[in-house]
């Protein structure tokens, strides 16, 4: 019945949303129970609570019993529930410019005005930690953010000080963070309370590993055409991926949302329908902009089909036989965490694997390290690979930095070109 | 005879340009836009209509563009300024070239190639830095209407620089340049160059260089000194401020697919 809905409204082409995935009720419950269980843990102690970076070592934590809150995706929540702005002016007067990260000053803000978006799922507040744990291989801003938290609770915050803007990985990197991971565990165990056990990591290493190939596997089907899956499908879809880390339930839900995806390949349905151009988005998602600008891009039938950002949780490097230097290898294999040639290398790839007409670039005013704009990455890739690139001018949370007119003029006439490219190109073909 | 027009909904001034077949401008009207676009849109086509003697059933298609094409009611179809800039342009001046628009709240740069095609374009950021709301706000600080600004600006003798990123702090920027003692008319001129500036740091470019836009039609001080910063001629199509106008006008003509949500 769905499929047929589905099949109609793609011939029709008359919706200018994209198609909602059925799996997305099974997608809201595995993460309703991830936010519950973390509230269990927070309010009724039934675990220690970690907080976690988004690519920090979060398997060491579910092998030593913490359930993890990852402070990124509750940011991401506050933006995208449009409350960011509330709270971005709380942290700012607490000295928290607002040129940085604005998921650590809406965070803080919100803290600050006791408020969260995780009441929904019954938890009274933010949850509290025993410990926070961070990773610089995406940013400075993560451990600025933990420890204000550290400072506030007076509890530890320990972490990984990474390399950052790296070429190659090279063993002598690998080791290093190892070493560093490895020495994280006395001070975990004393806030966990409990020994690492070799098994329970190697599981949760092993839950990550098949997590990130389905969802691998997921992110894939968008290579097909019409593409059944979006950016825009990916950014909800993530949640998994992101906060479930080590956990099985993350693999359980992308097979089910993997099966479904591969219906739609083998009947042709297109998540953006009458799909005719094909975009890729590199940079941090506008999460208070993201059903406006999926409802843009699909009125002009144009589907943004992959990103870098939700190809960031796939963590192919995780390896039960070797732990610490596996998860030290997937933190710094990580794109955020490369230099430019690299990040150029991967997006070439990326352009190839997706057959995209275009790059569409967020030049995210507070994440500049996750800003590929500002220094000449456009540019570049225009010049090696005759791609057109259009950069949007935005930021995460704080929509100050965002106007909805100029945004929707550049994609506008970012599509015109690539329509009239198009168009020009089968013109001269011809005979 | 058949003619065709095109609508540019602004954020300032609503423009209209009526042509005929081959692209000749029969007439054009300007309006501010304010809050009502739509009643901007409406008297601006009748004054073109009226200024070119023609008849609303005459008018074989009508395209809007500028950030309020969608409120254009009556149009046939719409493109982007960005495109109808660049049509425009292109009609006057043959391909490859880079267009500058500059409007009240943002700037433009648009690559064209050879056949006229758009290859890229780039938009101010969020700010008005480098649009002609700066040169306002600059007007407002030396106590002189904005019309006033390019004639004292020719007058100027001395360069001063002002070199803040940020319309305000342009401001308060000027104010300290005249507790210095400098002449206003140097103010001036400074305030065409820091727009130059900001408006050259867009792009690079190369080629044939055309600059549209209402900031170009009323300030040639603007013109000449990115001139003198490119060392190259810049060429000045006419009715620049209608540009975007005409470019929709001919989009209505050529019937240009329109992308925009049906």
């Amino acid at each position: 019945m769905n499929d047929e809905r589905l099949r109609r409204a793609d011939r029709e082409g008359a919706s200018a949303t994209r198609l909602e995935l059925v799996s997305t009720a099974a997608l809201r419950q595995t993460m309703a129970a991830y936010y519950r269980s973390l509230g269990d843990a927070a309010e009724r102690k039934t675990a220690p609570v970690a907080w976690c970076s988004s690519v920090g070592p979060a398997e060491l934590l579910r092998a030593l019993g913490f359930a993890v809150h990852f402070p990124e995706n509750h940011a991401a929540m506050l933006g995208a529930a449009r409350t960011a702005n509330r709270y971005l002016p709380l942290a700012h007067a607490q000295g928290y410019s607002q040129d940085v990260c604005s998921y650590l000053t809406s965070d803080i803000g919100a803290h600050l005005a006791g408020e969260t978006p995780l009441t929904a799922f019954g938890l009274k507040s933010t949850p509290r930690a025993d410990v926070l744990v961070f990773n610089t291989n995406q940013c400075r801003d993560v451990r600025d953010w933990f420890e204000w938290y550290g400072r506030t609770w007076g509890v530890p915050v320990v972490g990984i000080s990474s390399p950052r803007s790296i070429g190659d990985v090279l063993e002598n990197d690998v080791d290093a963070v190892a070493r560093q991971i490895e020495s994280l565990v006395p001070a975990l165990e004393q806030a966990a309370g409990t020994r690492l056990d070799d098994a329970r990591l190697a599981a949760a290493l092993g839950a990550s590993r098949e997590c990130s190939r389905l969802w691998q596997a997921c992110l894939n089907t968008a290579a097909r055409r019409p593409a059944p899956f979006t950016f825009f499908d990916g950014t909800v879809h993530m949640g998994p991926a992101v906060v479930l880390r080590g956990a099985d339930e993350a693999a359980a839900y992308y097979r089910i949302l993997l099966s479904e995806l591969e219906q739609r390949v083998r009947e042709g349905v297109a998540a953006v329908p009458g799909e005719s151009l094909r975009l890729y988005w590199d940079g941090m998602p506008i999460w208070g902009r993201l059903r406006a600008l999926s409802t843009t891009f699909a009125e002009f039938r144009t589907a943004v089909v992959a990103s870098t950002y939700c190809n960031s949780w796939v963590l192919a490097d995780l390896d039960p036989a070797d732990p610490f230097r596996s998860i030290a290898r997937a933190s710094l294999e990580l794109f955020i965490a490369r230099s430019e040639e690299p990040k150029q290398r991967y997006l070439e790839r990326m352009i190839d694997c997706y057959e995209v007409d275009g790059v569409v670039f967020h030049d995210c005013r507070t994440c500049p390290n996750n800003s590929n704009t500002r220094y000449g990455m456009p540019q570049r890739l225009t010049e090696r690979l005759g791609i057109p690139t259009l950069v949007l001018d935005g930021d995460v949370n704080d929509l100050r930095c965002f106007s909805d007119e100029q945004a929707r003029t550049n994609i506008e006439g970012f599509v015109e070109q690539l329509a009239d490219a198009r168009a020009a190109s089968h013109q001269a073909a011809r005979p | 005879m058949s003619c065709f027009a095109g609508i540019d909904s602004g954020s300032w001034n609503t423009k209209t340009v009526v042509i005929d077949a081959d692209g000749r401008v029969l007439g054009s009207a300007v309006v501010r836009s304010g809050a009502d676009l739509a009643a901007a849109a409406d008297r601006t086509f009748a004054d073109a209509l009226a200024k070119a003697g023609v008849a609303s059933h005459e008018v074989s298609a009508i395209w809007a563009t500028g950030f309020g094409r969608n409120s254009v009611a009556f149009a046939h179809g719409s493109r982007t300024e960005l495109d109808c800039h660049g049509r425009g342009a292109a009609f006057y001046v043959k391909g490859p070239l880079v267009v500058i628009d500059i409007g009240g709240q943002d700037a433009k740069v648009i690559r064209l190639d050879a056949g006229g095609q758009r290859v890229s374009h780039r938009m101010n950021r969020k700010c008005a830095a480098g649009t002609g709301s700066f040169l306002d706000e600059i007007a407002l600080r030396l106590g002189i209407g904005i019309g006033e600004l390019d004639r004292l600006a020719a007058q100027s003798g001395e360069d001063v620089e002002l070199s803040s990123f940020c319309t305000v702090f342009a401001g308060t920027e000027l104010l300290t340049h005249i507790r210095a003692g400098k002449r206003p008319a140097d103010l001036a001129k400074a305030a065409y160059r820091s727009l130059v500036k900001r408006v050259l740091a867009m792009d690079v470019f190369q080629g044939r260089v055309v600059a549209t836009g209402g900031v170009v039609a009323f300030h040639p001080t603007m013109v000449k000194l990115l001139e003198a910063e490119l060392r190259n001629p810049v060429i000045v199509p006419p009715h620049p401020q209608e540009m975007g106008a005409f470019g929709a006008a001919l989009a209505a003509r050529d019937g240009a697919a329109s992308v925009g949500p049906a």
